[in-house]
């Protein structure tokens, strides 16, 4: 029993004391943030590898689920609710919890794990330790760009998303279940609010913030080689996975009611 | 910052959770010479120089570098002591993503506010300083590992520092290439009047560059002076690392 305790205390204290490096890993990132000048080059370079790069996958997942959603929506509704229902019910689950959280898992896997990973294999390759002894900040310059980009270019991916994931289901809900062009934009038109875009977006922004904060926090954490490095990825991918639905949970209920 | 020492460790103790590092660390490096860090593998050697560079902080006892206690150094003071200091890392450490060009450039660009031109002309006369003059577009991998030890060698200069540290310089290299980079370190001290800190468990290298040198074993300088100082003392530990018995 004794043993037990002993056990679970460690497991609490190690708990902590991460959460307190996470803590100063963050607030080193805002007080590196006045020198976003230096690292500017280092800000649009991980736009493109966490934005544009992303662009295929995005579409892809949007394009299917879109699609998915639209027929589970007039499955669902067929019987009770008249057809620009479907148009309208679909482009509010799009908006506010199907893109962002989607979007959020997947990166979560692509870019998150790509960080840790990347990250991980320069602290190992002492990469990390010769950036700090050149008088540069690793936290400033590998970790801050990442961040940035994450919150910067995850909204701009959400909205991406919305559009192909929105003009999918509405050609799947034309072809497969004949309902108008007409009937569904009216839906559309008739439960549209502005603010659904908005608590989408300011979902996005926190989980690109926080999915590429993770990858870059678990990758600078990296120790014992080869093994450390795929420790560091699998823990970076698996805990913004479940931050992001945790979060999703908190966001919605802070920001809808 | 005018100070007897360069570097001073004053009984310095580092635990990793439950391994005893240093036990008690006293070494003293002086200003403009070669001293040698020697010991066995796992001994400490590399942690000793990571506490010069304030990437490990002692739990007890003093580091001074140049002047600078590193358990009080301020941000901006540590920063300006970085610029100072050019290490050449065990494993090269070149940034894998960038050619060897931006490596070298690196410091300049984040430190100076020199011109594309000026930085260009810098990084040929570091290159050319190490016989790597047209490598310039190469990226890391394509180097063999003694060219990317030269590579880094040319970074560690190119901020024309007051200290340069050496971490196994010849490991992993074979005996023509680890004596060319003892000729580099030889010329590099003769031209730049540095104070350069070697840390190595490779003998002939030890007597072929040091002014100085300390043997590190068990967490402590057991001894530590003039090589030939060293050698004439016959201390029983350094005798059985020079016969490659000190485990």
């Amino acid at each position: 029993m004794g043993k037990l305790f002993a056990f679970l205390g460690g497991q609490l204290a190690a708990f902590f004391i991460q959460v307190f490096q996470m803590f100063c890993y963050g607030v080193r990132c805002v007080t590196e943030m006045r020198h976003l000048y230096l690292y500017r080059h280092q800000i649009i370079e991980q736009c493109y590898a966490v934005g544009v790069s992303s662009l295929p996958l995005v579409c892809l997942i949007s394009a299917f689920s879109g699609m998915a959603i639209a027929i589970q929506t007039a499955y669902q509704m067929e019987e009770y609710v008249p057809d620009y229902m479907v148009g309208a019910l679909m482009v509010r689950s799009v908006i506010l919890v199907l893109s962002p959280i989607l979007l959020g898992l997947v990166l979560s896997g692509r870019v998150g794990a790509g960080v840790a990973s990347e990250l991980g294999t320069m602290k190992v390759s002492e990469q990390v330790d010769a950036l700090a002894s050149m008088a540069v900040d690793p936290v400033g310059y590998l970790m801050l760009p990442r961040m940035l980009a994450g919150a910067i270019m995850v909204p701009i991916l959400v909205i991406y998303s919305f559009l192909v994931a929105i003009i999918c289901g509405f050609a799947m809900s034309m072809i497969k279940m004949a309902i108008t062009p007409t009937e569904l934009v009216k839906g559309m038109k008739l439960y549209f609010e502005v603010y659904d875009v908005f608590v989408g977006l300011v979902k996005s922004v926190v989980y690109g913030g926080l999915l590429t904060f993770m990858g870059s926090y678990k990758g600078l954490c990296t120790a014992g080689g080869a093994q450390g490095v795929g420790r560091a990825a699998t823990a970076a991918v698996v805990i913004s996975s479940a931050l992001v639905l945790i979060l999703d949970y908190f966001l919605t209920h802070a920001l809808l009611y | 910052m005018a100070t007897e020492t360069a570097i001073e460790f004053v009984e310095v103790f580092k635990s990793f959770d439950a391994q005893s590092v240093l036990k008690g660390l006293d070494l003293r490096i002086p200003w403009s010479e070669i001293t040698t860090i020697l010991g066995p593998s796992g001994c400490g050697k590399s942690v000793t120089l990571k506490h010069v560079i304030g990437i490990e902080r002692a739990d007890v006892g003093k580091v001074v570098v140049a002047g600078y206690d590193m358990a009080r150094i301020r941000h901006g003071e540590l920063i300006e002591l970085r610029k100072r200091i050019g290490v050449l890392f065990q494993s090269s450490a070149l940034f894998d993503s960038m050619t060897v060009k931006e490596n070298v450039a690196f410091g300049l660009r984040m430190h100076t506010r020199m011109s594309e031109e000026e930085i260009a002309e810098r990084v040929h006369v570091c290159l050319d300083a190490v016989r790597l003059a047209g490598t310039e577009a190469k990226m890391p991998v394509e180097l063999s590992g003694g060219m990317r030890k030269r590579a880094a060698l040319a970074r560690a200069i190119a901020m024309e520092p007051d200290f340069i540290l050496y971490d196994e310089p010849t490991t992993g290299l074979d005996p023509n290439t680890s004596s060319v980079v003892g000729d580099y370190i030889l010329k590099l001290q003769s031209e730049l009047n540095v104070t350069s800190v070697v840390v190595t468990h490779d003998m002939p290298l030890a007597r072929r560059v040091s002014d100085r040198v300390a043997l590190l074993y068990d967490g402590k300088a057991v001894v530590q002076g003039a090589m030939e100082d060293v050698e004439a003392a016959n201390n029983e530990v350094f005798e059985l690392f020079v016969q490659g018995r000190l485990g």
